[in-house]
């Protein structure tokens, strides 16, 4: 990632030099800023403020702290069964769909082909399509093949609806490794499986990594699909768990926003851990088309 | 060889086609021929070729017009808001300063966050008892006991709100991609000619971003309209069906009533709207033309 330096902030730096203090940078920059990080962080806050709070407290700290509530979720509620459910969906999917969108990526980047058009249209098309509307025909079909309530259901259409867009987002990503790398690895001798294996590859780890991210998060995250095709609670994920402690008459507050930290970690580690290459995918794939 | 060549497209691509084929487009030709069918699922026996049956008492269904006008304002209040937003936002960390990366950290976070877990995080904030506005009434700042959701006035801006927090990292993130690709010389061509920052922002940086946004817009607009989440678990679409959106009010209509011939004709229609008012807009924005 460049420092991309707008003249914007080459100006007001000079100013700075100068050792008065910018009125200017501060009130364009770091008050809007610090006023969004309030609005982004006071809400994070609230949640881990009751998960970790005893019952009935109002301290606006978390003091004395308690894991009370991580106890009764994670063992009287079952998040310990929904959790790892949803690792292994969440992780199965990003296996599917990076490993697709490598081969579907790779051939839109690197070759001419008939109805090479058509299909990027329907790829783009995909995006037009409601999910949530496509739940009972879904259902129907997973009745036929016998993949209600089994995990499958859910990878399978988790994969479906993920692939178009990181697959574009991928050829994004191979159009920007040189073809020339491989095709003096062909000229060398290797065919293209090891052209690509040995040379490609290792370049395209940061859009495999982006794109692998994407797929866990959207899978890790999705409710409906898990509401619908899964009925046996010892199959359920994690954010129909956190549904069900709202659903009941009286809300638990400390199990709500427990539950609901159970269900943040993963995601905004790895979203942490890939933020730098988000920006890159964007704009190497969906942007640039 | 040269066959082998010629196929092997085909081949990468042939797991995916056969996924959408299954998965997407054969359920989406399903609704549609639903859409014609008398198909109520607990009333197995009733079914029949009915013809536009579906679509016109479609025409006629007040609950579907209502539906349709929350979520033109849903998607419109949204979009509109995210982008603004969005922009500021990635204006912001584009710049220079200590600690940059951890802001951008920060603040883009909710991106990862789901609808559900949005919601379980501002019904806490939300809640008379215990969110912010009681403490806030605590150190007398507006009214202690409001209960935004429950009530109809405030129940869209405060689904509104909740939805922003996770939405505006994106458009924040792709238009800062797409900043970051604005060559460097243009801006100092422009500053050459005596151009002032909101000179070089209009006529440098606006422009060049110009296809992001259009594209942002329009997928997040399709998004929003799409959306079921975040209304199913906030609000549920109440109260008293202040928050229904158009899908949910199809999710509702197949759950309680089983109706399925009436949800897939909603459904044809909602896919159809989508459809007209994307090429509409691209067609307006004249998307992927010379700037």
């Amino acid at each position: 990632m460049t420092t991309a330096a707008v003249p914007l902030s080459a100006k007001s730096t000079r100013s700075a030099a100068g050792g008065r203090p910018d009125l200017g940078r501060i009130g364009r920059l770091f008050l809007p800023l610090a006023l969004y990080l309030v609005f982004t962080v006071v809400p994070f806050y609230w949640m881990l403020l009751f998960a970790l709070r005893p019952a009935g407290s109002t301290s606006l700290l978390p003091w004395p702290l308690t894991f009370e509530h991580f106890d009764t979720v994670w063992n009287g509620m079952g998040f310990r069964v929904y959790f790892q459910n949803s690792v292994w969906i969440a992780l199965l999917t990003l296996l599917f769909v990076t490993f697709f969108a490598l081969m579907g990526g790779y051939a839109l980047a690197r070759f001419r082909f008939r109805g090479q058009k058509l299909f990027l249209l329907a790829l783009l098309c995909t995006q037009f399509v409601p999910g949530a509307m496509m739940l009972i025909p879904l259902f129907n079909i997973f009745q036929a093949f016998d993949l209600i309530n089994s995990r499958w259901s859910l990878i399978i259409a988790e994969t479906t609806f993920q692939l178009p867009l990181a697959m574009i987002l991928m050829s994004g990503f191979v159009k920007n490794v040189p073809v020339e790398l491989e095709e003096s690895a062909m000229v060398d001798g290797c065919g293209r499986i090891r052209a690509f294996l040995a040379v490609v590859l290792p370049l395209l780890r940061p859009g495999i990594v982006a794109v692998g991210s994407f797929a866990f998060i959207g899978s890790w995250n999705n409710f409906l699909f898990a509401l619908m095709f899964l009925n046996d609670p010892e199959l359920q994920t994690v954010p129909v768990g956190l549904q069900t402690t709202i659903g009941e008459n009286t809300v638990d507050f400390g199990a709500l926003a427990a539950g609901g930290v159970v269900a943040a970690v993963p995601v905004v580690l790895v979203f942490a851990f890939v933020q730098k290459y988000l920006v890159q995918g964007m704009s190497a794939g969906a942007v640039k088309g | 060889m040269a066959v082998r060549r010629a196929l092997t497209p085909y081949a990468l691509i042939t797991p995916t086609v056969l996924l959408l084929a299954c998965f997407l487009v054969f359920p989406v030709g399903s609704v549609v021929y639903y859409a014609l069918q008398h198909h109520v699922v607990n009333e197995p026996y009733d079914d029949a070729f009915v013809g536009l049956d579906n679509f016109r008492r479609m025409l006629g269904d007040e609950q579907f017009w209502h539906s349709l006008a929350f979520s033109a304002k849903w998607v419109c209040a949204e979009v509109a808001l995210q982008l603004l937003l969005g922009l500021v936002l990635a204006l912001i960390v584009n710049e220079t300063f200590l600690g940059r990366a951890m802001a951008r950290a920060m603040v883009f976070s909710p991106w990862a966050v789901s609808g559900v877990l949005t919601t379980s995080i501002w019904m806490l904030l939300y809640n008379p008892a215990t969110g912010v506005f009681h403490y806030l009434a605590q150190l007398g700042v507006g009214d202690a006991a409001t209960s935004v959701l429950g009530d109809p006035d405030t129940v869209f801006s405060a689904a509104v709100v909740a939805e922003l927090w996770r939405g505006v990292p994106f458009f924040a993130i792709l238009i800062l991609a797409d900043l970051q690709s604005v060559p460097k010389e243009l801006y100092e061509a422009a500053s050459m000619d005596g151009a002032g920052r909101l000179r070089s922002f209009r006529h440098v940086t606006l422009p060049h971003l110009r296809d992001a946004i259009v594209l942002a817009t329009l997928l997040r607009s399709v998004w929003e309209f799409n959306n079921v989440d975040l209304l199913y678990t906030l609000t549920n679409g109440g109260p008293a069906g202040a928050t229904t959106s158009l899908p949910l009010y199809v999710a509702q209509l197949a759950r309680k009533s089983y109706d399925f011939g009436y949800g897939s004709a909603l459904t044809t229609a909602a896919f159809v709207i989508l459809l007209f008012c994307s090429v509409l807009y691209l067609r307006l924005s004249k998307f992927g033309t010379e700037k």
